[in-house]
């Protein structure tokens, strides 16, 4: 007979009880040991998300980066043609809604509901002014038939219109365009779409702040959004001068 | 033969009274439930699914082959076939197969947690998987797609009037549930370990799903956008990749395979775990060089992600470049080696018995290296010039993923087995199924290799016929393998309900998931465990069961 088949027991599990557990708070859920301990989980797990967030924009800008070295004319023309002012008015918009969500981050912590609300409010509405300016600029291309696509045209980039400052490029090279405006419809749509999940989210927190949820010390949703918020905010820190300010004159 | 097995006085033994499985009743309570186990268990069932959809068509693929003559479909046929082939095999069976299965079961327990981190997301990356598959089979019954799973452009965006973009979209949701089982794995192991389950303690199945997680969440992005970009130049006609327009589709392959090549290791890497646990319990050792094991996970997730162009060698990247990624993809070779040679020295010193999972693992060992051997030849720059496109390619990464990733599979389902379902697996016919999966796969892909150097290139559905012998021979194994997966499907289910009771812990192994009940509780552990020992200390409890028998004496 084999010594193991004598053995019925499974060796003694080294389990030991876990010292006192202290009153859990509400928001706790039942698999973490403490409150501590998954407010560390869910930012962590933030901070991934965020990470692979990076690796899904780095692939656009990796293409924008080739790209340019290819065709730094096109390039430089198209982005003359896109409205800087706007595209600066909507920077500052965006910095100033990253100010107000840190402002509600910080309204949390220090349970003033109606700070928090009202910061929230404001974050909602610097979203959709941001938004409503991108639609103008989107409509402007539109218009000007600047939208990769069937019915794109280079004739603006062949023959600038007198009074510009515009160089003529070559038919060759004004035909690159079309990869730029490829490139700026993919990179700030896919920030636009950043920003409506993210302004969904809002109205979701908002409509929770109201009963006060976040304002007895469960801060972790509001904290983890704002690192949301500031990252689709960084992106645009990095769009903006990639796409608008190429070779400004 | 001698066996470790040890089961309770069957007369008296019965399955715990509370366990996970029945701790709620109905449809409902499975399709919201938040449990790991049970999450786990629905992605068996489902993966099982996508498994055999896949294996049908690699039927049809082996048939059409059966005759030199493109006769049995048509040629566009044929190329949807293969294709619906490789997406379903890769994107939904091979890459979710151990993680979330046996890694969404065990990986919490055995760092001693209650569950993942993010119980929710965890369950909405199932519903992310089957909806992934529901597109899929959409696009089958629109008419299917047919680019070859690596949707390379411009083919797919330009020359394929097919249904990529449905196909696109699936690939893409289910890219989303492999980054959340990722990060729900990471955030896991760092943060939930019991107390005392210090990092050098952590089971070997636990650093590989961790490195598999770190390719996940890394590389899964990459893939995401590409493949968005794709089904943007497919529907509304941006120029990213359009060489009309002044775009580059090397670039795409770029994108495409920076996810592709990790890819490999995120399905490769969590069955060297399975086979690292395998291996210690039926060797009753502690895994030979288990740091050399645990890090050489993290070096293979590392190098993983610099070796990518080796899919692109006769595509137009540049002499320098290539001869650069040769010597990087040789390196990768490096720590999986390391690995194999660990395992070896694990058995040589252990004492081996011969259970059906470790049965598997020598299938799995075997046919993986021959599988990684041979990937070094495609790695070096002359020979895949040659071969590459051929059917020693197709056979290179059968044998490393059929025949690793599935054989650990199939070993992970029969060591857990007992402790998912409280029941043994029939021993007898099991042992056969192993052998019968063993011999179909050397029939089905060895004279692939031959055929490949003999020069013929795979995605065609005819051949000169000169081929046809060896070819007659890979569809006649490939019939010989399908017996030996449907093999499991019968036993298995007929265990349920007839098997022996298993008890905790019937391989007398030291992981903390054989310190619980099986079926184990919702909540896994009463009370929180505190981690004494690191893991695989068997000599600890050989020295117990000495002293046991000298007390019975
Ligand atoms: C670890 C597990 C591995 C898996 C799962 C795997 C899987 C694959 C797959 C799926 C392909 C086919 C790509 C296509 O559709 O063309 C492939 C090709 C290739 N593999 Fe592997 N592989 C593994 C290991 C290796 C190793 C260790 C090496 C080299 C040392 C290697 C080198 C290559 C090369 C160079 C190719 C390109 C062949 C060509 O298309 O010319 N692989 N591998
Ligand atoms: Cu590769």
């Amino acid at each position: 007979m084999s010594i193991a088949s004598t053995i019925t027991h499974p060796p003694e599990p080294e389990i030991h009880p876990s010292h006192d557990v202290h009153e859990h708070p509400f928001y706790q859920k039942h698999h973490f040991e403490t409150a501590e301990q998954q407010r560390e989980a869910a930012s962590f797990g933030m901070w991934l998300f965020l990470l692979t967030e990076i690796m899904f924009f780095g692939g656009l800008f990796f293409a924008y980066l080739l790209y340019r070295n290819w065709y730094y004319e096109a390039f430089v023309s198209a982005s003359n043609s896109l409205n800087m002012p706007l595209g600066l008015i909507n920077t500052i918009v965006l910095i100033s809604s990253s100010f107000t969500m840190a402002m509600g981050v910080w309204s949390a912590e220090i349970r003033n509901k109606k700070y928090l609300q009202i910061s929230l409010i404001a974050t909602i509405v610097l979203g959709f002014v941001f938004l409503g300016i991108k639609t103008v600029e989107y409509h402007d291309k539109f218009v000007e038939h600047h939208v990769p696509g069937a019915s794109f045209d280079i004739k603006d980039f062949v023959n600038p219109p007198k009074d510009s400052l515009e160089k003529p490029l070559t038919v060759d090279m004004a035909n690159k365009t079309q990869i730029y405006f490829s490139l700026y419809f993919a990179m700030t749509g896919v920030h636009a779409l950043h920003m409506i999940i993210g302004i969904a989210i809002l109205f979701v927190l908002l409509w929770k702040a109201r009963t006060g949820l976040y304002t007895t010390g469960y801060v972790q949703p509001i904290e983890n959004f704002g690192l949301y918020w500031h990252f689709v905010d960084i992106v645009w820190i990095f769009l903006f001068p990639f796409l608008y300010l190429i070779n400004r004159h | 033969m001698s066996t470790i097995v040890s089961l309770p006085d069957q007369s008296t033994a019965t399955l715990p009274k509370k366990n996970y499985i029945n701790a709620e009743h109905g449809l409902l309570s499975w399709l919201l439930t938040a449990d790991h186990k049970r999450i786990a268990l629905l992605y068996m069932f489902s993966i099982t699914f996508f498994f055999f959809i896949g294996g049908f068509f690699a039927g049809m693929v082996r048939l059409e082959l059966l005759t030199p003559a493109g006769d049995l479909m048509a040629a566009d046929t044929y190329n949807k076939m293969f294709t619906m082939h490789g997406i379903v095999m890769i994107f939904l069976f091979l890459v979710p197969s151990v993680p979330a299965t046996l890694g969404n079961f065990f990986l919490p327990i055995m760092i001693g947690a209650k569950d993942l981190a993010f119980p929710k997301i965890n369950l909405l990356s199932w519903y992310l998987y089957m909806a992934a598959g529901i597109f899929v089979i959409t696009t089958l019954v629109l008419g299917g797609v047919d680019t070859g799973w690596t949707f390379t452009t411009p083919l797919s965006t330009h020359y394929l009037n097919t249904h990529v973009a449905t196909t696109a979209t699936g690939i893409f949701i289910a890219g989303f549930s492999s980054i959340f089982t990722g990060l729900n794995f990471i955030v896991t192991v760092h943060r939930m370990r019991a107390p005392g389950m210090t990092w050098f303690r952590l089971p070997l199945f636990v650093w590989s799903n961790y490195a598999a997680s770190v390719l996940m969440v890394l590389g899964t992005p990459v893939l995401a956008i590409a493949i968005v970009l794709v089904a943007l130049e497919r529907t509304i006609g941006i120029g990213v990749f359009d060489p009309t327009k002044g775009g580059d589709p090397l670039l795409f392959q770029h994108l495409f395979w920076f996810y592709s090549h990790p890819a490999v290791y995120i399905m490769i890497l969590p069955g060297f775990g399975v086979i690292s646990e395998v291996v210690s319990t039926f060797t009753r050792k502690r895994v030979f060089g288990y740091t050399a094991v645990a890090f050489s996970s993290v070096a293979i997730a590392v190098f993983g992600f610099f070796v990518w162009a080796h899919h692109m060698f006769i595509m137009g990247v540049s002499n320098y470049s290539a001869l650069v990624f040769s010597l990087l993809t040789m390196l990768v070779a490096v720590p999986s080696a390391i690995k194999i040679f660990n395992w070896a020295f694990t058995m040589q010193k252990g004492s081996i018995t011969f259970e059906t999972p470790m049965l598997y693992v020598f299938g799995f060992i075997g046919l993986f290296t021959i599988g990684g051997l041979t990937g070094v030849f495609l790695g070096s720059l002359g020979m895949d010039v040659m071969l590459t496109e051929t059917y020693f390619v197709v056979a290179h990464f059968h044998f490393v993923m059929v025949g690793g990733m599935l054989m650990a599979f199939l070993a992970g389902i029969h060591f857990w087995w007992p402790k998912m379902t409280g029941r043994m697996y029939p021993e007898g016919v099991s042992k056969f199924a192993a052998v019968v999966t063993f011999i179909g796969f050397i029939l089905t892909f060895f004279p692939q290799f031959v055929v490949g150097y003999l020069g013929m290139p795979r995605r065609y559905a005819a051949y000169p016929p000169e081929y046809q012998v060896l070819n007659v021979l890979s569809t006649a194994g490939a019939t010989v393998l399908g017996v030996g997966y449907m093999l499991p499907l019968f036993y298995l289910a007929w265990s349920l309900k007839y098997g022996a009771i298993a008890g905790s812990n019937p391989w007398q192994a030291t992981g903390l998931e054989w310190q619980i009940q099986s079926p184990p509780l919702t909540e896994n552990f009463t009370e929180t465990p505190i981690v004494t020992q690191e893991a695989y200390d068997y000599e600890w409890l050989a020295k117990k069961q000495e002293r046991e028998l000298q007390h019975v004496g």
